[in-house]
């Protein structure tokens, strides 16, 4: 992929000439005259695309797979109407090259535009990351509709925990990557206000990082609802990082089974979730919440990020479409041992984590297990698939109890 | 902004929203750069059409990013620096922030990149760090109304009007070649240096920071003699070779320190990064670190005559050949040498032994001592490392304000006193006569 490029960039001597014209006795001239150096007349180096074009060879994420010397050059000369270029977007997977098992997508969108002027590289890297999800010609489906959903009330002697998480993103302001301070704080403002006329089982309260008092802090790590200052460099790499803890904080319900994570890694994270297998609650408390945040932040003239190619827009584009999260924390001691269970989860569309969240391991033989998708199939269908898979995992664990055999299910037809 | 109601954003198109952020002009400066002839030029045509006008050209770093900012108020801005501890943190205030926002440097550095490195690192309550970075030269002009102070701050008082004397002659320098090696084990002088017209570390783009490795390697292979040696660049390294520059403590990592990773030095990580030492290992130069250069003269021993003649001769002989090619090092009469980060400028220069002092070490008075000669001590294993076996590391406090030649001689002379007061205490004499005045 890079092997024209990289001729040209093993010449030195092209190089050494770009870097005799930019001048720098000249510069020197000038600069040993304080007065000539005037703020606000723009002079830079100017090097051809070849020069600034990235070394990939030894990455291995979707960006990297993606980013051809043609597209970067074409798309060197764009930025977004807020500012955000191409180099700001792909440094976080220039920076961290990934790992030869886990395919990291490499990229963030700094704004909703990113999707749309970048889409020369994103649109094929949705494509890779999306099981061939293609945005120039197909629609993704949003439904919020909780009432659809068949069964989903788990044993509760399997099933610990059920969750729902997802994002939201507020339109007309930066994404964290790119946001100015000003724009973080107004994401802040927007989205507590809206927050405050929650009611009834969904009223709660606010704790901004800024501010907490320790005891604040020790009951919200308690509870396990603190997040802290990122440290993965796949996040402080993109920007996301700055100004910590400035506009950051967490909400929740009073009843502790709806929070809302302000500024992390999206503008919002909403999560509801409860103990127990009452996935369809957890669903119809997600769908209710979200609607209700949705339909007061309208109220004072917001709206969220979406449209009808990507769904709801996000910061990292493997959350793009739902960017839902739909899981429990479920007891499989025999089944986790059984060599079929990647198999069967693949068949299913699930995928397994420990209970520590994404890359810890197992404990014990309970398995955090989840839907693997997320654009190109609506909130109704993901939770459902997730609802019957689950289901099926238990029948499995209990015939396994019983000493009988299982079978490896058919493959879900993907849409 | 503010909480006025926001009507709907229609999408519109690609040239009407480039159009509406001022971009429509831009084009044609870009297909130039993309035309390679255009830079085929001698070295004595460095006119005008090369250093540009870019004017909202995407990349690198167009900066306008920063006209998004203000559209806000400077109030909705301002950095929450209430529990922060650094320099920036005491000078900025919300006037200044005001004032210097919607100012950039030519290359499109803003007072919030100056800053940021700042206000993602409250600080040490202890340590007063600097918490602002230069992205090229001018930054230290452009925002002198923040730099000035804090370069006041850290560096003794040093005033905007104060000048800066360089003294690289090696024979300025008294004595030096009689430390005793029984207690001084090894002696190292370091410093760093920025090539003219290139964007510093925090800001370059990777064409910028390719170019100054290109240049650095063309320098460094004309040098011979007791200078002659190899670059080893980050990325292309051995197994073997990177094991040998390990167990020669000569290697260095990825920035891991937060205070340099927020202001982004480290990106692109290793592209264009690399080591050049030569064959007898006492001259060793770093790429594109924290600085475009830093150069490093050592040996064990007490001998930090040789070290500095090393250093000085080296460093001269770069310069030369950087010149040669047209090029030269950031540098003026008020500054001295320009460095990324402000606590550098001046000489740029530590100069430093690794000495016994066990007795001394453990005197009521060492710290009053270290502080009268005005020397520093740190760990063997660098800045915040705690001393092992009573062995030091003793440097020059000072960069700015005193040529080289001064600077090495105090912890020439500093250091010959503190290993006779070791030697008295040794034979359990008193070390009070010996005590110096501030100097």
């Amino acid at each position: 992929m890079a092997s024209s490029f990289s001729r040209i960039l093993s010449s030195k001597r092209q190089i050494g000439i770009l870097s005799l014209v930019g001048g720098s006795v000249t510069a020197g001239y000038l600069l040993q005259h304080r007065d000539h150096v005037s703020a606000g007349m723009p002079v830079r180096r100017v090097y051809p695309s070849s020069a600034e074009y990235p070394d990939l060879r030894k990455h291995n994420n979707c960006m990297a797979s993606n980013l051809t010397p043609a597209i970067y050059t074409k798309l060197s000369n764009k930025v977004t109407p807020n500012g955000y270029t191409l180099d700001q977007a792909i440094q976080t997977g220039v920076d961290n090259p990934g790992h030869p098992f886990i395919k990291t997508v490499g990229m963030v969108a700094g704004d909703e535009e990113t999707y749309e002027v970048f889409a020369e590289l994103l649109d094929p890297i949705i494509k890779e990351r999306h099981n061939g999800y293609d945005p120039k010609v197909m629609k993704h489906p949003t439904d919020l509709d909780s009432s659809k959903i068949q069964s989903g009330n788990f044993d509760d002697r399997y099933v610990l925990s059920s969750r729902v998480r997802t994002g939201r993103s507020i339109r007309g302001l930066s994404l964290p990557p790119a946001c100015t301070r000003a724009e973080r704080r107004e994401v802040e403002r927007v989205a507590v206000d809206a927050l405050a006329g929650l009611k009834d089982d969904l009223t709660g309260r606010y704790y901004s990082l800024t501010e907490m008092t320790d005891k604040e802090q020790q009951q919200l790590i308690d509870d396990h609802f603190l997040f802290d200052k990122p440290v993965s460099p796949l996040l402080t790499c993109a920007g996301m990082a700055r100004d910590w803890p400035d506009a950051r904080g967490i909400w929740h319900n009073n009843d502790k089974t709806f929070l809302i994570w302000i500024n992390e890694e999206d503008h919002t994270r909403v999560i509801s979730m409860e103990k127990g297998g009452n996935m369809k609650r957890v669903f119809d408390r997600f769908c209710r919440g979200l609607k209700e945040v949705e339909r007061l932040i309208q109220e004072k003239g917001w709206e969220f990020m979406w449209n009808e190619k990507l769904g709801y827009i996000l910061t990292c584009p493997s959350n793009l479409g739902t960017g839902l999260r739909a899981g429990v924390h479920v007891k499989l001691p025999l089944l986790g041992k059984d060599i079929r269970f990647s198999k069967i989860l693949d068949n299913l569309r699930l995928q397994k984590r420990g209970t520590g969240g994404v890359d810890t391991a197992a404990v014990g033989g309970t398995f955090d297990i989840s839907n693997l998708d997320r654009l190109g199939q609506s909130e109704v269908q993901l939770v459902q698939t997730v609802i019957d898979g689950v289901n099926y995992l238990i029948e499995c664990e209990k015939r396994l109890e019983k000493g009988q055999d299982i079978k490896v299910p058919a493959p879900l037809k993907q849409k | 902004m503010g909480g006025e109601p926001r009507a709907y954003k229609r999408r519109r198109s690609r040239g009407a929203e480039r159009r509406a952020a001022g971009l429509s002009c831009h084009r044609t400066v870009t297909r130039l750069g993309r035309n390679i002839g255009i830079f085929v030029s001698t070295p004595g045509s460095c006119s005008n059409p090369q250093i540009r006008r870019q004017q909202g050209a995407a990349m690198p770093f167009g900066n306008t990013h920063n006209q998004l900012k203000m559209k806000f108020t400077s109030e909705q801005e301002y950095p929450d620096l209430t529990k922060h501890n650094n320099h920036m943190a005491k000078i900025l205030t919300p006037e200044m922030y005001e004032r210097l926002r919607s100012k950039q440097t030519p290359s499109g550095f803003t007072l919030d990149d100056v800053i940021q490195t700042g206000i993602d690192n409250p600080g040490h309550p202890f340590i007063m760090t600097v918490g602002c970075v230069a992205g090229d030269e001018e930054t230290y002009e452009v925002f002198k109304e923040l730099l000035d102070p804090v370069i006041e701050d850290r560096h003794g008082g040093y005033k905007p009007s104060d000048k800066h004397k360089t003294d690289l002659n090696p024979d300025n320098l008294k004595g030096g070649d009689d430390l005793d090696s029984d207690y001084v084990l090894s002696s190292r002088v370091r410093t760093g240096r920025s090539v003219r017209g290139f964007c510093l570390p925090p800001h370059c783009s990777r064409g910028e920071r390719r170019a100054v490795e290109t240049l650095s390697i063309e320098a460094l292979a004309s040098l011979s003699g007791d200078l002659n040696g190899k670059y080893y660049a980050l990325k292309n390294m051995t197994d073997a070779e990177q094991q040998q520059l390990i167990d020669d403590h000569f290697l260095f990592d990825k920035p891991v320190s937060p205070l340099l990773l927020a202001s982004g030095m480290g990106r692109d990580w290793p592209d264009a990064r690399g080591i050049w030492h030569n064959d007898t290992k006492t001259f060793l130069v770093w790429v594109n670190e924290e600085d475009h250069l830093r150069v490093i003269s050592m040996q064990k021993g007490g001998n930090m005559k040789e070290v500095f003649n090393r250093f000085c001769t080296g460093l001269t002989k770069i310069e030369g050949l950087f010149k040669d090619s047209g090029h030269e090092f950031m540098w003026n009469e008020h500054l001295g040498y320009v460095l990324t980060c402000p606590s550098n400028l001046g000489t740029g220069l530590r100069a430093g032994v690794h000495v016994k002092l066990p007795n001394m070490s453990k005197h009521a008075k060492f710290e009053d001592v270290l502080k009268r000669l005005k020397l520093q001590k740190r760990g063997t294993g660098g800045v915040d490392t705690a001393a092992v076996g009573g062995v030091f590391d003793i440097s020059n406090a000072d960069r700015l304000g005193f040529s080289e030649v001064e600077l090495v001689q105090g912890v020439v002379d500093g250091v010959r006193l503190l290993v006779e007061m070791e030697k008295k205490l040794e034979k359990g004499q008193s070390i009070d006569d010996l005590i110096p005045e501030q100097k």
